[in-house]
């Protein structure tokens, strides 16, 4: 095999334009994330190392074929769950909040693992039922969702537990969660709003409050929403160029490589770097569906669509929790932030896509 | 068969998903629409608005507090000056346990108990983001011994600071007066003239004297520095410095030698000494005595001391020179004169009998000279020589009420005379008007008669009678008594004079200032009621003695300094002017409880004169001196 034959297979199951719009991405993230943690290069290597782990398991699942994937499912989600409990019973409280777990060797908090784990099951689920798909079928769906991500909000974390239910949701909707369903729950999900509210804990009711007026605590939970705000509005059209960022710089916003890492962005780019962002996530979630809708089995075409939707909804949540017009829940901004384990779960997520996209033509039938 | 429905099946599934991810293209769409929107309204719309507030954000304006102007007296002597130290600042944010912490402290540097109650009062008095002083005056080793064990001390810093001093102690207190940390009612009225912005930063305002009445010129123009700080307040860079402007100096017309020497003239008596040019208006001499330490008050006295100065029988607090009213007795009666002579109600040459007591006409009622017997016949010159009662309740009656209060307003009776201190009291004159309507109550004659002398109604402050003898001295030219002879611009070291022109002049023929002028000559001489003043003199003083009742005297009886309290005894008063030809310093003496005007006050009066004109610094003097001799009145 030559050295072109070679190179030629290790990239075989990568899609090039999902891997370009990604690479843009990260290549955002390192640099932004120099300008965050003050011209250091601390936060950008720690990044790149997260990355390049994140982009090897990537390749591994792209590789991986169909089949393979599918058959991972059940154990995945056993595993999380079993950890779940683990957690609930045994895990170790920081900030008032049940999430991580330790293991001895490492602690690890399960409920990423359920970002992929739920979607994955229930796609799965739905295949395995794909010629007699009753309503009853939908509901066993919904119950093998709403039961990690029970245990999860009692944890409590609101932010990951609403986003696996986003990704969870658009399983079923995909899988052709009738109309008349989806608007039942809907009012539902308005008519049992009082008592979520009644269920919550106080800070996360106050962070909610804090959306309507956040000058209400400027001190206290207002502080993050305020000072994000101000970096955003204050970027304006060009922002005030790289490195430049007085809010950023001078410590006043919280958080700033992790979930506040849009307000750095925006407040140095401005509007036409926001419009960049938001392109390269367009890109990136155009050629998501480009792929779902290639994707020759019904699990592919659930996966496909969950993953490149929960993407988005990632996105969106974050920066709309940055700009102030959503509440503070602590969700990263995807493939930007700092952090190895959503760039993990990410990745392994864009390896499946991949892997969807490179093996269809391979599948048995 | 069954193939075939699976098919179809397959068909409409593909077809229903393709409809559902068309439907979640658009759900993208719109999420990202309103991100859209959002960007829109904060980037462009609001863009100003954010702008402002991460520049206030991150803008931090530090005020600088000027150098507090100076008090200089007239030769250049501090009399209130600045001196750069350190002081050990609590924030009482950062303290949990208060006591705890001073309790600590006490063992790196000294607190004493008076420190302990005086921040106990601050921290009652203060905001609670204020930092407070719980020690002044750290010396360099207690500095050194603190800034060791800091870090053991959050919220405890150490600060270098300008503190106000007054070298002069009680000497001057009741002239310079004090600074002390700026109150609330004071931040209002700041905010009222819209000073707040000059004053931010500044902790102390004058509080009373020449610190407050000049606090305008002393304060100084507050500079500013803007700075580039972090979240936590940290400055990171200077952006721009607009340097602050000192205050001016204050040059007083006081002397303070001469201050001094009158001072300790006073021994242990209390009472007030206010020295006059009276060709300018300047103010030599301010005293009042017993003065108090200002230096405790401008960071907060602490409560036990206070009580003490505000609970004494002496009230040193009380400004005596300034707000002091007491009748003024004797040394009317030039000024008496001067009217009868205004008014023609008497010639100078016109006699008349003293028997030693005065009926009013048609009256049973005795008016008695105090010189059991009466002077006997006695013309204008010797009235005033002797300090004749007779020849006045007479020439008062004669003169009747109204024309007494006309021709005594001119020379500032019952008036401020306008010095450049706040808190004065305008004496009271009285007049049938007020008499009405303060008692609702017609004027008598009686009442006319005892205003004759100095007593009833009148009454006068020390400063007033001081005025009013630099007028007399002057001719009758008057000029506005002031302490500030000039303030000097810090930024230009211009001066500002104060007061230059003269008031007005009461034109006064010559004639009858002179006749006041020799009978007030030879109150001082044999023969006089003041001997004792210018007993050696080499010039002549003008001089008149006086005594104000503490006690009212029943009708007949007999006053014995003896038989009274201390504290009852009369108050004596002097007033005078040298050399009495070409007058250079014009004062009066009041000495509370000091019985006669020619015994107690004189002397003092004397001890000033001799050093303004000749230099001359008299010894220590001490209350047995001043008994010893037992003239009278």
């Amino acid at each position: 095999m030559t050295k072109r034959q070679l190179w030629m297979r290790f990239i075989a199951h990568l899609d090039r334009q999902l891997l370009l719009g990604i690479g843009l991405l990260l290549v955002t993230s390192l640099l932004i994330l120099y300008s965050a943690d003050n011209a250091s290069f601390d936060r950008p290597l720690g990044q790149l190392r997260n990355i390049v782990v994140a982009l090897a398991c990537m390749w591994l699942v792209a590789n991986l074929p169909l089949h393979y994937l599918m058959r991972t499912a059940v154990p995945i989600y056993a595993l999380g769950m079993v950890l779940l409990i683990g957690v609930a019973l045994f895990g170790e409280i920081s900030h008032g909040a049940r999430r991580w777990l330790n293991l001895g060797v490492m602690t690890i908090q399960p409920s990423e693992l359920m970002k992929i784990g739920v979607p994955l099951l229930m796609a799965w689920y739905f295949e395995k039922h794909e010629a007699t798909l009753t309503l009853k079928n939908y509901f066993i769906a919904a119950l093998l969702m709403l039961m990690p991500i029970a245990l999860i909000a009692r944890q409590p974390d609101l932010g990951t537990s609403l986003l696996i239910t986003a990704s969870g949701f658009y399983v079923l909707f995909l899988a052709g969660l009738s109309w008349r369903v989806i608007g039942g729950l809907f009012v539902a999900g308005i008519a049992s709003a009082p008592v979520l509210w009644s269920m919550m804990h106080e800070y996360q009711r106050h962070r909610i409050m804090m959306l309507f007026d956040p000058t209400q605590d400027a001190l206290g939970n207002g502080y993050h929403t305020i000072q994000a705000t101000i970096a955003v509005g204050s970027g304006g059209l060009l922002g005030k160029g790289y490195l430049n960022g007085t809010q950023a710089h001078l410590d006043f916003l919280p958080e700033r490589t992790t979930d506040f890492i849009f307000a750095v962005y925006s407040e140095e780019f401005g509007l036409l770097g926001n419009l960049i962002l938001l392109a390269l996530y367009s890109f990136v979630v155009w050629r998501g569906f480009i792929i779902t809708s290639h994707a020759s089995t019904y699990f592919t075409r659930l996966m496909a669509g969950s993953i490149t939707l929960t993407f988005a909804t990632y996105a969106f949540v974050n920066i709309g929790m940055v700009s102030g017009i959503l509440p503070v829940v602590g969700v990263p901004l995807p493939l930007i932030s700092y952090g190895g384990t959503s760039m993990l779960t990410l990745l392994l997520g864009f390896g499946m896509l991949m892997s969807i996209e490179t093996h269809k033509k391979l599948v048995r039938t | 068969m069954k193939k075939y429905v699976e098919f179809k099946n397959h068909q409409r599934e593909i077809y229903h998903f393709q409809l559902r991810l068309i439907v979640s293209i658009g759900f993208v769409l719109a999420l990202l629409a309103i991100l859209l929107v959002r960007f829109f309204y904060l980037q462009l719309l609001r863009h100003n608005y954010y702008q402002t507030l991460a520049e206030s954000n991150r803008i931090a304006v530090v005020p600088i507090v000027p150098n507090r102007g100076l008090i200089l007296d007239r030769n250049g002597l501090v009399l209130a000056r600045n001196y750069s130290g350190y002081t050990l600042e609590i924030n009482q944010n950062k303290v949990t346990d208060m006591e705890a912490t001073i309790n600590d402290l006490s063992r790196l540097v000294t607190i004493t108990n008076k420190d302990r109650r005086r921040f106990k009062k601050l921290l009652a008095e203060s905001h609670n983001f204020e930092t407070l002083v719980i020690r002044n005056r750290l010396s360099d080793e207690e500095v050194a011994r603190f800034a060791a064990q800091q870090y053991r001390f959050p919220g405890v810093e150490i600060k270098a600071r300008l503190f106000r001093d007054y070298p002069l102690g009680e000497k001057t207190s009741h002239l310079i007066g004090y600074i002390g940390r700026i109150n609330d009612t004071e931040v209002n009225q700041l905010e009222e003239s819209d000073l707040s912005a000059n004053y931010r930063g500044s902790d102390y305002i004058g509080k009373t004297g020449l610190e407050q009445s000049y606090e305008a010129d002393l304060h100084g123009t507050t500079g500013i520095e803007q700075v580039e700080v972090d979240a936590n307040g940290r400055a990171v860079r200077m952006l721009s410095l607009t340097p602050p402007v000192s205050g001016n100096t204050l040059v007083l017309s006081i002397d303070a030698k001469l201050q001094e020497i009158a001072e300790q003239s006073f021994g242990d008596f209390r009472g007030a000494l206010v020295a006059i040019d009276p060709n300018n208006g300047e103010v030599l001499a301010f005293v009042s005595k017993p003065g108090y330490d200002p230096n405790p008050f401008i960071d907060g006295i602490d409560p036990q001391s206070w009580d003490e100065l505000n609970n004494s029988p002496d009230v040193p607090l009380n400004n005596r020179a300034l707000r002091g009213q007491y009748p003024p007795g004797s040394t009317i009666k030039p000024f008496m004169a001067l009217a009868g002579l205004n008014y023609h109600t008497r010639s100078p040459e016109q006699t008349i009998t003293d028997t030693g007591v005065y009926y009013l006409p048609g009256s049973s009622r005795q008016y008695r000279d105090w010189k059991a017997g009466g002077h006997g016949l006695v013309n204008m010159f010797k009235a005033i020589q002797m300090s004749c009662d007779t020849y006045f309740y007479g020439l008062a009656t004669e003169l009747g009420i109204d024309n007494i209060f006309n021709f005594l307003t001119r020379f500032g009776f019952g008036q401020k005379t306008g010095i450049d201190l706040e808190g004065e009291t305008s004496g009271l004159l009285p007049s049938q008007e007020w008499k009405m309507k303060r008692y609702q109550q017609i004027w008598y004659p009686g009442d006319t008669v005892s205003v004759g002398i100095g007593q009833g109604y009148t009454l006068v402050t020390p400063l007033q009678l001081a005025f009013a003898t630099a007028t007399l001295a002057n001719n009758g030219v008057a000029y506005r008594p002031h302490l500030v002879k000039e303030v000097r611009s810090s930024r230009s070291n211009e001066a500002r004079f104060i007061a230059k022109d003269p008031l007005y002049d009461l034109d006064i023929p010559a004639s009858q200032l002179d006749l006041v002028r020799r009978a007030m000559i030879a109150v001082t001489q044999p023969g006089g009621t003041a001997v004792y003043a210018s007993l050696g003199a080499p010039y002549h003083i003008a001089g008149k003695t006086g005594t104000a009742q503490v006690i009212a005297m029943k009708q007949g009886e007999k006053y014995d300094a003896k038989d009274v309290g201390e504290r009852l005894r009369d108050h004596a008063w002097f007033i005078a002017y040298a050399p009495a030809e070409n007058p250079q310093i014009a004062l009066a003496v009041l000495v509370e409880n000091g019985g006669h005007g020619g015994t107690t006050a004189a002397p003092i009066a004397r001890k000033v004169m001799d050093y303004y004109l000749l230099g001359k610094v008299p010894k220590p003097l001490t209350k047995a001196d001043v008994r010893e001799s037992g003239v009278h009145d």
